[in-house]
């Protein structure tokens, strides 16, 4: 079995567009939460959002690479672009190695509708122009970016909901552990547009917390009212130790565990007994105790069921450990498809920093997370292994463990 | 009231603008007698492109088997004078 180390990191979200920038804001515990009107216009309940600036592009990728990509899509060629030059590699690497991309995405609805919108109004699909098929699949992302790059290796998409991104790590550590390939470009994306939320805005999902963007996404706290949508691109670039070392890469850290379990009840509902199935499953493939958990990184996304559930499966499992928890969706509200992806990232940037970043606007516990040892403020500390959690719709659940890397 | 009809002069401009913004080229390198694909660097995937730039800016119907037959600039802007109704001069 190979061992299964992380080289390259990269990362375009509401907290900033490169890994530094990103890095001050979760230590500053920084909102990118703002109010858009546009979709209060448009039939929101909530106009909460999670903002990033579109990429200009021209220059960077020429005209057909550009009409090919959605949004988020170019979110995720940002991304990647940051993840390679932190792993010291360019294009001409994946001519002579292969090189494979597994990204999580589940949406993209943007380009569908627009589409649709043209058909409708002008009985003539010929109107759509040669990029709306390629921006409207689901596995945009990953047939964009290995067509840019161009990669050669194992080439899809994983959609899991709001466990895509961590799901695209976890399967790319299992195909590089087992030698199917050295080199995977993992990660996820997320469109950030009106159309993209509008029937999770339907379930009375979101915080109506309009008056305070800032303040509306806070997890674990006693008057969380719902979550705020999000969205961007993050890349992890895992890599076989062998790899690795023969290139002389610099190395962020190893992923030792992956744990997934289905819950197998509700489409929208939560459980404690699915997530805790994940989380231990994790630890047994990691090898490693509760105890030896430096910092979790919690799916809470603020709704009322879900961080109750989660923080009674944490607490199952680590209660006794007292173990640093924070939902970085606090400052950067819920990145969904990205979000396993993402909040890899910003651990990543704490264990190599040495800081926990604060859950913020946790104000006040409630009975379930009264329990936990939840961090509101920055707080220095080492963290040599973090776990990071994400659940999604239809009971998907997936739990990553990173160990910090030391020269061995 | 109906549009002013365009001279040719006109709808070469016309032309030789859109496919210079769309396709990214230098517009000095459209030249009447110059390779319409090459020039523009087409694949198949921007053929349909073209077909859609051509409908926005004439207002017809382009049929798929009208392109094989244009090799040129000069062949393209005499497809569509005769599309749009420009006679000879």
């Amino acid at each position: 079995m190979n061992r299964v180390v992380v080289t390259g990191l990269g990362i375009y979200s509401c907290l900033g567009q490169n890994l530094e920038d990103v890095r001050d804001a979760l230590y500053a515990g920084k909102s990118g939460i703002v109010v858009d009107q546009e979709r209060k216009d448009f039939g929101y309940r909530s106009g909460l959002t999670g903002t990033v600036p579109r990429p200009e592009l021209k220059g960077k990728l020429d005209r057909r690479a550009r009409i090919n990509l959605p949004e988020q899509g170019e979110y995720a060629y940002m991304s990647t672009t940051e993840a390679m030059r932190t792993a010291g590699i360019d294009a001409g690497y994946f001519v002579d190695n292969e090189v494979g991309i597994i990204f999580g995405n589940d949406s993209s609805a943007q380009p569908v509708i627009e589409a649709i919108d043209i058909i409708r109004a002008k009985k003539d699909t010929t109107l759509l122009g040669s990029g709306s098929i390629f921006q409207t699949m689901n596995s945009t992302v990953t047939m964009n970016l290995a067509t840019i790059f161009p990669l050669k290796g194992i080439n899809l998409t994983l959609s899991a909901a709001c466990a895509s991104g961590s799901h695209s790590i976890g399967m790319g550590y299992l195909m590089i552990k087992s030698g199917l390939q050295d080199m995977i470009l993992c990660g996820g994306a997320q469109e950030i547009n009106k159309y993209a939320m509008g029937n999770f805005d339907a379930l009375s999902a979101f915080s109506i917390r309009e008056d305070a963007p800032a303040q509306a996404s806070r997890p674990f706290d006693r008057d969380r009212d719902g979550l705020v949508p999000s969205g961007g691109a993050a890349t992890v670039i895992l890599e076989s130790l062998e790899s690795a070392q023969r290139r002389g890469a610099r190395i962020y850290g190893e992923v030792v565990g992956y744990g997934f379990s289905s819950n197998g009840g509700h489409i929208s509902n939560p459980t404690v007994e699915g997530p805790v199935r994940a989380l231990a499953k994790s630890l047994a493939d990691a090898g490693l105790q509760a105890a030896d958990i430096d910092y979790i990184n919690a799916h809470a996304t603020s709704t009322p069921a879900g961080d109750a559930s989660e923080a009674r499966a944490i607490a199952e499992i680590f209660g006794a450990y007292g173990t640093p928890v924070s939902s970085t969706k606090s400052m950067t509200g819920h990145e969904c498809w990205m979000a396993g992806a993402s909040e890899i990232v910003y651990s990543m940037l704490m264990m190599e920093h040495g800081f926990v970043a604060p859950n913020i606007n946790f104000e006040n516990p409630d009975a379930d997370s009264a329990k936990l040892n939840i961090i509101s403020k920055a707080t220095e500390t080492t963290i040599d292994t973090f776990l990071s959690n994400s659940f999604g719709f239809g009971g998907t659940n997936s739990s990553l463990i990173i160990k910090k890397w030391k020269h061995q | 009231m109906e549009a002013p009809v365009k001279t040719k002069a006109e709808v070469i401009s016309t032309i030789n603008e859109f496919l210079s913004e769309e396709f990214e080229v230098d517009i000095d390198t459209i030249q009447p007698d110059a390779n319409l694909n090459t020039t523009l660097g087409l694949d198949s995937l921007d053929y349909i492109d073209l077909v859609v730039m051509t409908e926005s800016n004439f207002g017809f119907k382009v049929k798929p088997e009208d392109f094989p037959g244009i090799k040129t600039f000069n062949d393209f802007y005499q497809y569509i004078f005769a599309k749009i109704g420009l006679l000879d001069d």
